[in-house]
């Protein structure tokens, strides 16, 4: 062993650098870390579905900020009593198609002829008579839009065939005149208007003998034995009556003084000659254009009340937006310090904690709500006391959701550690469980806003909660006034259940993508 | 066990106490309607009076306890159907309720398993896409707009069914006659959808998730046919968790559902609700009250029990 070397002392020279020049140090990462969070968003954006549900979602709370906003002409207490479950009228739409207020109905040759009637009569500007079927039917206030086909059906045997037509009618013209009391200086308004325009809007009363068959409907301003259409012979009876045809004329029944001009107004009610009211007929559409300045125009037609369906919609989605966002935020700030006290500190608290949100999680929610509803309501409104009702049972589920994560985390030794260095349970609990938690946390408080969207339309459809009014309305209110005639009318149902359904699936679609975001364990895997 | 059950229930009973006595006192201070008719106005007082409604409020709950340990006596309907004991008032209703959700649950049942198992053994190929689409849209939307989906398609459209459910005295004096059955169809269709689609998403993840486990493969390595290791294997440990939650649904059945008993004009527990509100009958109220709780947390005990009995490996209230 002579040559062995002396590790103790071994020459300079045996020494020889690895590498020259470079100095070697840690080299640094070139893609930046990825986080929980960014992990998630990852991994979120890789879910087509749930960017689509975002998308869609952003798009309706846009709808629901920019209608109110675009619609210049009124706002959302703007109503219009006669113009009530229309529906959707658009000009711009109309050139398409579409949106052309518009329903398809079948007619008695009586009624097809009542509503012609109409278009023929405000055609009729001076109250002279003689316009034909032909003529009447391309004027601009004819409800009566095309006539699609006719065919006879015989309900009694024997009796003479009826013929039925079904054809297209304008459900805003077909309102037509109406009969209205009106101040002498409004009339004189009217007049002047009508001058400024060329719109005419009063026309010609009718008169009330054996040939009106309703007067108080203002549409049958034509001579008619029981509703068919007559014409009479110089005594004023009954010399034949019409069939529906191209060249039929209806013979005027308008109220004529002596020199035989048509007349416009009568007095009615008490007071003088100079402060009675003057009833009057008025053709109600371009009554409505005096009035507010603009043609009827709704792009989602109007409600059952007769507000306009879009900004209702836009109220309601708003409304249940805000509840169920302001509900999720309570219920979030709530349920996590109430989770957090409970599994971080766990033994009699937690059992303690325990019982009295098993109490409360027992009280069926229906039962919360009407209760809050007939002690509340009153004193603080339906909202507010609808969103108490959410927040007194809504935050259970988070805080078992939290307490389940606390329970998970609190064991761990980073934990301990920070403990054994004297961390105090308010930073430990904040600072190093709850963030662990967060996503969890944040994923229940998304997927919870369907559950609240759906319960307040299920109370105000059902009528526990009331929250139609001038102002305020929510998708079960719209629903449920269109519950017993939405048969008739459907766009009434159509518009609030589709948004309605459209959030609900939306919300779902997004909380399940955040929910599968977060979950670590997820990757990679489906569902 | 047996001690774990008992447990349970005590703690039910408490619960219970602890709401019925906060929902008493909230429906008790809330101001009663007193009838128009004079006379009847006079009575009514008199037996208000008698049954010591004007007493102060924690005698009118000793009062309220006391008639039901003694006597099963829930007060009485004041306006719904005047003079007669809540309870009957309730339990008259309780069929057409039950009857609408059983239907729907057996045909729920087995068409929600079924998709859900179809859809796990077709895992990611279109047919389970399509599920898993259908069942994502079922679950969110509200049973009440496949209510009118249904009305405006089968009643409006083809006109195959009737509108409404049909009253006890044009469906010949029965529940189960033909004309009832028909009338039924419908609500008990728009109660399912959601059912089927819940179902089938459970039973889906529950059996995705037995099909990967180490005893599939090695019943597959044993020999068995892949369809064999599935009903035996597969199957039987998927049902595991699903089991409780039918039983949780089969309770739940008695409460009903009241946007589609209100829709279909369904003469049951959940109509009556709304009516009890409506015409401010603060008795049956209060009984229905009772009656929901109680269901509800009857329904959360039979389903955390059925886990022990069904799941061996699953000890009931066991210590860690």
């Amino acid at each position: 062993m002579t040559n062995k070397v002396d590790y103790n002392n071994i020459p300079k020279e045996l020494f020889e650098p690895v590498e020259r020049g470079e100095r070697i140090t840690d080299k640094k990462f070139e893609d930046k870390p990825i986080g929980y969070f960014k992990d998630a968003w990852l991994r979120f954006r890789r879910n087509k579905g749930s960017i689509v549900a975002a998308i869609i979602i952003l798009l309706i709370v846009l709808y629901s900020i920019v209608i109110p906003l675009a619609n210049t002409r009124y706002d959302e207490t703007f109503m219009d009593v006669y113009y009530a479950k229309k529906p959707p009228r658009n000009f711009a739409l109309m050139n398409v198609g579409i949106a052309n207020g518009q329903t398809a109905r079948t007619f008695e040759e009586k009624g097809l002829i009542k509503f012609i009637g109409i278009g023929i009569g405000a055609a009729d500007t001076e109250g002279t008579g003689g316009i034909s079927v032909s003529e009447g039917l391309g004027n601009y206030y004819q409800p009566i839009r095309s006539i699609k086909d006719s065919w006879e059906i015989s309900e009694i045997k024997g009796a003479k065939p009826k013929v039925m037509y079904n054809a297209s009618i304008d459900n805003y013209l077909e309102v037509g005149f109406l009969y209205t009391s009106l101040k002498q200086d409004e009339y004189q308004k009217i007049v002047d208007w009508q001058n400024e325009t060329g719109l005419q809007v009063l026309y010609p009363l009718v008169e009330d003998n054996q040939w009106n068959v309703d007067i108080n409907d203002a549409n049958y301003w034509y001579k008619s034995n029981k509703g068919t259409p007559i014409t009479t012979d110089e005594w004023g009876d009954l010399d034949k009556t019409l069939k529906y045809s191209e060249d039929m004329v209806l013979e005027d029944n308008y109220k004529r003084d002596a020199d035989g001009n048509p007349i416009y107004y009568e007095y009615t009610g008490g007071g003088n000659a100079q402060t009675a009211q003057y009833r009057v007929r008025i053709l109600y559409y371009n009554y409505y254009r005096y009035l507010n300045g603009f043609e009827p125009e709704y792009l989602l037609g109007t409600d059952s009340q007769g507000y306009d369906m879009s900004l209702r919609l836009a109220g309601g989605i708003r409304l249940s937006l805000i509840l169920s966002l302001s509900v999720c935020a309570i219920n979030f700030v709530i349920g996590a310090i109430y989770g957090a006290v409970e599994g971080y500190y766990g033994g009699a608290v937690d059992l303690t904690l325990e019982r009295i949100s098993d109490i409360l999680s027992g009280v069926p929610f229906v039962v919360v709500a009407t209760l809050f509803q007939m002690h509340l309501a009153q004193k603080v409104g339906p909202i507010p006391s609808l969103l108490f009702a959410f927040v007194l049972t809504g935050w259970i589920g988070m805080a078992s959701r939290v307490r389940t994560q606390f329970y998970r985390f609190k064991g761990q030794e980073y934990v301990i550690a920070a403990r054994t260095l004297g961390a105090k349970d308010r930073r430990i609990i904040w600072k190093h469980i709850f963030p662990n938690s967060l996503g969890t946390i944040i994923t229940g408080s998304v997927l919870a806003i369907p559950g609240v969207i759906g319960s307040e339309s299920m109370l105000s459809y059902l009528g526990i909660v009331k929250l139609g009014s001038a102002t305020t309305t929510s998708l079960g209110t719209l629903l449920s006034d269109a519950a017993s005639i939405w048969t008739s009318y459907p766009h009434l149902l159509l518009f609030p259940a589709l948004i309605l359904s459209l959030l609900m699936i939306c919300f779902n679609l997004f909380g399940n993508g955040l929910r599968d975001a977060f979950n670590p364990s997820l990757r990679g895997v489906e569902e | 066990m047996g001690k774990y059950v008992l447990k349970r229930l005590a703690l039910m009973v408490f619960t219970l106490f602890v709401i019925v006595t906060i929902c008493f006192m909230l429906i008790r201070m809330l101001p009663r309607d007193i009838p128009i008719d004079k006379n009847k106005a006079e009575i009514v007082l008199a037996r208000w009076d008698a049954l010591g409604y004007n007493e102060p409020l924690l005698v009118q709950y000793g009062i309220y306890l006391k008639n039901i340990f003694t006597a099963f006596d829930f007060g009485s309907s004041w306006q719904i159907q005047y003079s007669e004991p809540a309870l009957t008032v309730l339990t008259s209703r309780l069929l057409p309720t039950v009857l609408v959700n059983v239907y729907s649950l057996l045909f729920a049942i087995p068409v929600g398993i079924g998709l859900g198992i179809f859809a796990a053994i077709k895992k990611n190929k279109w047919q389970d896409q399509v599920i898993s689409t259908g069942v994502m849209i079922a679950v969110s939307v509200p049973s009440y707009v496949y209510a009118f989906l249904l009305q405006y398609f089968i009643y409006l459209k083809l006109g195959w069914l009737p509108l409404i459910v049909s009253s006890l005295a044009d469906a010949g004096n029965s529940w189960f006659s033909w004309t009832m059955l028909r009338s039924m169809i419908m609500p008990v269709l728009a109660l399912s959808f959601g059912t089927i689609a819940g179902l089938t998403r459970f039973t889906r993840a529950e059996l995705t998730e037995t099909l990967t486990s180490d005893y599939m493969l090695l019943a597959r390595t044993k020999g068995l046919t892949r369809a064999q290791a599935t009903t035996k294997h597969a199957l039987r440990n998927a049902m595991v968790p699903i089991l409780p939650m039918l039983i949780g649904e089969f309770v739940g059945v008695l409460g009903g559902s009241m946007i589609i008993e209100q829709i279909f004009s369904i003469p049951g527990v959940g109509r009556l609700y709304m009516q009890s509100i409506q015409q401010l009958d603060y008795d049956v109220f209060m009984m229905d009250t009772v009656f929901y709780t109680f269901i509800g947390l009857l329904a959360g005990i039979l389903v955390d029990i059925s886990y022990g009995f069904i799941d061996p490996r699953i000890r009931m209230g066991q210590k860690k």
